[in-house]
């Protein structure tokens, strides 16, 4: 890598990467490298100061805690996705880890870094919007909790506040009749999204859809929560008919990327296509 | 009598590459190292009206900056060794002078003590451009459009006709005519190790040595002793562990002459490294070709003849064989069939882009993709399977050697012994049941194949541009050591270990007693390199020759000191032996030696033990001959000898590929079921190594079926300039390959090898593709063009 000159400090401490963070006002957070190591080789981000938390141990952990489940931000995909208590909890979360990169992004990226980073065709985000996730972000004058609805706000930019930091992912633990699913569409050269659909759907006693909650990531500029299609889950009995009814609606009222690989017709087509797919497969595992 | 040969031998190379103890271009790290970085042209086509390097030379670390008009004089053009009638040659300067003619074309080089200052400077560089129009289709350019070469009036650098037979007679003969258009996407070659280059001056010398990572370590040396005008044995290139080339590398690039010329201005060693950015903007290109082919068929299936037009888009330059590579598809275009008449018309065509040049397969799998899906659409057309109207059009075994209207001469082949151990393999009959069965219900699976044949050995020095000879020296040390030393210049290939093992076989000795030595001008005789699977059944040949050689003195020597006839003594396991029965002279009794060759103690040479033997290892007449006492009258001391090979032919490797893909209805997405390759490459030195060259071979090919081109936008803006766009297959994306052989010896070379370093990437395409075809044949679809992303196919299922 020949980026520009810039500095480096590994922080010890959530308080010293904050403060450092309140004194460079250019600073970068380093928490895995996995999206901005490759634009600062391209000169694409110069940012003179590099502050490395990947390293704070406090912040890598998965943890239950009452009826909730909390994940350090530094946890590498690896360990999210080796999590046997994941599986068992919350089984979305290590899914989606297996889609992510590979093995050595995944050994080296961490959730926290991916969040906070919002890149559009970014695993994460969907993951989290379906979870209902709670993100907890450090600043100097202390923390506040975003949920993960407002926290993408558009390419590549989140709710975080200058100076502030994404501490911890807190979830929800699911009840009963409860399932869940990530499926993508890997970009062939990046491994990227083209597109993500996270699907998690808790059923009723009759086996209808009580409860449905869909992210879907890359597709537009950002992941967001297909709305439209929840609505019309809520109380279907998730037949076919009443999924395809719900999935076509994916990628209502966003706009819609289109590259050299997907364009944006097509990409709208598949945003239907994996949202089917993801509540088939979530709804299965729910019964 | 063999022992290694044929055997799967791990490659003796692996250790050191896995443990990350090799050193490529970049390991060689010399103290005062300069460091080189490029400014390179933003735009495809521009006018360069100033170019203000002020601020450059005051920044910190920066020694010099070179522009195009510094140097025009300095260093000659970038070479292009291609000889075609009415060839139009631009100049290429190692620097843009006044136009820039592609996106990375070097506009200046920045010199500085580390490489960060070095690129931190090229920022500081201000290039006033002004823009020109661009053209980038090469439909376009070859029919108006902005001129890129104003001197030459169009964009078409040749024209030319090849191939043999009435083409319109045999049209006229036919029954049916097939005609599709097939565009051959524009490929990176992505070597997983980028160019790289260090030079090294000498001023009291007056030598410069130039580390590249290169294919052709001899032919560099040449050129680039020519274009900077230091005497060709002032030179010493040093070809050190290169991590791949696939063509790429088979090329004198602007920047190695340009820094060989920079370090004798500065005295000190200057090194580059190339970027993957720049290694996809400013390294060759491959294929890049846009035809309609014409097939004449009778109604039985029997081809009459080919006609293929095609427009060739060699970029803006000539590198070093960029407009030849597509009269190598025209060399081609027989496949693997008797077909009466062929002819190729194309057109070489100058584009706004990077040039094209050779890369796995370098033209024939061109040919290969237009003949086996030309058989495929003819099947469709006449309702036949696509397996007997290959069979229909096969040379028999007994036709070999077989010419055809391209004029070249086949030299062996058993074309339906390949396919029918493909179709076993496959269980070809049951894979079409097992087709229909999903069509019933609803699913979209293609069988797929192709039967190829490729051109390799490049090849006799008539058909070449600059010798097609390889050469070996073998040498025996006193110490019983053996060395060969190979012109080949392998980069990946493991032909140190295949080479060790024709050499141990040969001689009699162990293979780790054998060391093969490659890639520096000053140790190894002039060899002409690694490319056109030529190294094994070339270079290979050079090697058994040269130790044939060796042996003809060692028995003599042998003959010396067992006092008998060379042509009595017998030759096995390294020794050469008296006849059975036969007592030694003077007495018998002692016919070991005391102190075994490599067994001496420390600092001391064995005593050749010569009284009284019956046998003589190789290993101790090398001794004996170094020592250089008990020689026979009038013979040189020392065992060595060199060879330089001449084929005779190129060899024509061939197969059958087979597969079965499925495609998603939703949405387009093609993976596989089965891959089934029989390939034939003659005599096998070690299959393994043949196994991994034909999966890397299927992967590439897999690559363009599926997922490679080189995107440039109409502003000629290189759109795929990273691995994050540009898609190279994953280990997770591809088929478990299912391989197999068939063995006819080639009758060209003494070891009767063919080469397969091209064959899967020259079979693989149009099996994929075909399989491709037949999937979406009952949408109505009768071709789609590479690479077949699912967005393309998705659109072909819903009309």
């Amino acid at each position: 890598m020949i980026s520009t000159q810039f500095d480096y400090v590994r922080a010890q401490t959530l308080d010293e990467a904050l403060t450092l963070l309140a004194q460079n006002e250019d600073a970068k957070i380093l928490a895995g490298g996995h999206s901005l190591i490759p634009a600062m080789k391209l000169r694409l981000a110069n940012p003179p100061l590099l502050i490395d938390i990947g390293r704070i141990k406090d912040l890598a952990y998965i943890r239950e805690e009452g009826d909730q489940i909390r994940i350090g931000a530094m946890t590498s995909h690896y360990q999210i996705e080796a999590s046997e208590l994941l599986k068992q909890i919350c089984p979305l979360l290590p899914e989606c880890a297996g889609h992510i990169g590979d093995v050595q992004v995944r050994n080296k990226g961490t959730i926290g870094g991916s969040v906070a980073h919002s890149d559009p065709g970014g695993d994460w985000p969907a993951t989290v919007i379906a979870l209902n996730a709670e993100l907890v972000v450090a600043g100097k004058n202390g923390e506040r909790t975003i949920k993960a609805d407002d926290f993408f706000v558009e390419l590549m930019t989140t709710a975080l506040e200058p100076g502030e930091i994404l501490r911890e992912i807190r979830i929800n633990k699911s009840g009963e009749r409860n399932g869940q699913a990530y499926v993508k569409m890997h970009h062939p050269a990046s491994g990227f999204a083209v597109v993500g659909v996270a699907a998690n759907l808790t059923l009723d006693a009759n086996g209808a859809c009580e409860n449905a909650s869909i992210g879907i990531t890359g597709v537009s500029s950002k992941a967001y929560r297909a709305s439209a299609v929840e609505a019309a889950l809520n109380g279907s009995a998730l037949d076919e008919h009443a999924t395809a009814n719900a999935a076509a609606h994916a990628a209502d009222g966003v706009e819609i990327n289109g590259d050299l690989f997907a364009s944006e017709d097509y990409r709208r087509h598949l945003a239907v296509v994996y949202a089917k797919r993801a509540i088939n497969l979530a709804a299965s595992r729910a019964r | 009598m063999t022992k290694y040969v044929g055997q799967r031998i791990k490659r003796t190379e692996d250790p050191r590459l896995i443990k990350g103890l090799a050193h490529y271009v970049d390991d060689v790290r010399l103290p005062d190292t300069l460091h080189v970085a490029f400014v390179r042209s933003i735009y495809a086509h521009a006018r360069i009206a100033g170019i203000d390097v002020t601020e450059a030379l005051k920044a910190p670390g920066v020694v010099a900056v070179y522009t195009g008009k510094d140097i025009a004089t300095k260093v000659g053009p970038v070479p292009c060794a291609a000889a075609l009638p009415d060839l139009k040659v631009p100049d290429y300067r190692v620097l843009a002078t006044d136009k820039a003619l592609f996106v990375g074309h070097p506009i200046a080089a920045v010199v500085a003590t580390d490489k960060y200052l070095a690129r931190d400077a090229v920022d500081l560089i201000s290039v006033d451009y002004e823009e020109l129009p661009v053209v980038v289709d090469v439909e376009a350019a070859a029919s108006g459009g902005p001129v890129i070469h104003e001197k030459f009036g169009n964009n078409i650098a040749y024209t030319l006709t090849s191939g043999e037979g009435d083409i319109d007679a045999a049209m006229n003969a036919a029954d049916h005519i097939v005609k599709q258009r097939m565009v051959h996407q524009r490929l990176a070659p992505i070597a997983m190790e980028g160019r790289g280059v260090l030079a090294r001056y000498f001023p009291g010398e007056e030598e410069l040595t130039l580390w590249s990572s290169t294919q052709i370590p001899h032919l560099m040396r040449t050129q680039v002793a020519l274009m900077i005008g230091l005497a060709e044995n002032k030179l010493r290139v040093i070809t050190p562990e290169v991590g791949g080339g696939f063509g790429s590398k088979l090329n004198v690039y602007a920047e190695e002459a340009l820094l060989s010329w920079i370090s004798i201005q500065l005295g000190k060693p200057v090194k580059w490294i190339e970027s993957r950015r720049e290694n996809m903007q400013a390294t060759i290109h491959g294929r890049a070709q846009v035809g309609t082919v014409e097939v004449g068929c009778k109604n039985d299936g029997t081809i009459t003849g080919l006609r293929y037009n095609v427009f060739a888009d060699l970029g803006a330059y000539h590198q070093l064989l960029t407009p030849a590579i597509p009269t190598l598809t025209g060399l081609m275009l027989s496949g693997a069939y008797r077909i009466p008449a062929i002819q190729m018309n194309v057109t070489g065509v100058f584009t706004n882009k990077m040039s094209t040049d050779a890369y796995r397969g370098a033209g024939r799998p061109e040919a290969t993709y237009v003949v086996e899906r030309a058989m495929d659409i003819v099947a469709a057309e006449l309702k036949m399977d696509p397996v007997e109207v290959r069979r229909k059009n096969f040379p028999a075994k007994s036709d070999f050697p077989f010419h055809v209207a391209t004029g070249l001469d086949y030299d062996s082949g058993d074309y339906e012994a390949a396919l029918d151990k493909a179709l076993e393999l496959s269980g070809y009959a049951k894979l079409r049941e097992e087709q229909t069965k999903a069509r019933a219900e609803g699913r979209i699976v293609g069988i797929g194949m192709s039967s190829y044949v490729e051109i390799c050995a490049l090849g006799p020095s008539q058909a070449m541009p600059a010798g097609g000879w390889e050469s070996a020296t073998v040498r025996i040390e006193p110490t019983g050591k053996v060395t060969v030393m190979t012109g080949a210049s392998p980069h990946g290939q493991g032909q140190e270990t295949s080479f060790a093992q024709i050499a141990a076989d040969e001689l009699g000795v162990d293979l780790n007693d054998v060391t093969v030595i490659h890639g520096d001008t000053a140790i190894v005789q002039y060899g002409i390199g690694t490319f056109g699977s030529r190294a094994t059944a070339v270079g290979g040949t050079a090697v058994l020759i040269a130790i044939q050689k060796l042996k003809e003195k060692a028995a003599k020597i042998a003959a010396h000191i067992l006092q008998r006839d060379a042509s009595s003594l017998s030759f096995a396991d390294g020794r050469y032996s008296l006849p059975k029965g036969d007592a030694p002279v003077p007495d018998a009794g002692t016919s070991d030696p005391a102190v075994p060759v490599g067994e001496a103690p420390a600092g001391a040479l064995p005593e050749p033990q010569t009284e009284g033997r019956s046998t003589l290892t190789i290993q101790e007449i090398a001794l004996i001959a170094h020592i250089a006492k008990e020689l026979p009258p009038d013979t040189e001391p020392g065992l060595s000898a060199t060879y330089f090979f001449e084929p005779k032919n190129f060899t024509f490797p061939f197969g059958t590929h087979i597969c079965m893909v499925e495609i998603d209805k939703e949405t387009g997405e093609t993976k596989f079921l089965r891959y089934v390759a029989v390939d034939d490459c003659g005599k096998v030195i070690n299959p393994l190594l043949v196994d991994g060259q034909i999966h890397g071979g299927i992967v590439q090919a897999i690559g363009q079926a599926l997922y490679e081109e080189v995107v440039y936008d109409e502003q000629g803006q290189l759109v795929t300039g990273e691995l994050m766009d540009y898609a190279i297959p994953r280990a997770s994306q591809l088929p478990w390959f299912e391989l197999d052989r068939t063995e006819t010896p080639s009758p060209v070379n003494p070891l009767g090898v063919k080469g397969v370093g091209e064959a899967g990437t020259i079979g693989a395409t149009p099996a994929v593709v075909n399989a491709i075809v037949d999937a979406l044949s009952p949408y109505g679809v009768k071709h789609l063009d590479m690479p077949a992303r699912p967005e393309a196919v998705w659109k072909l299922i819903n009309g």
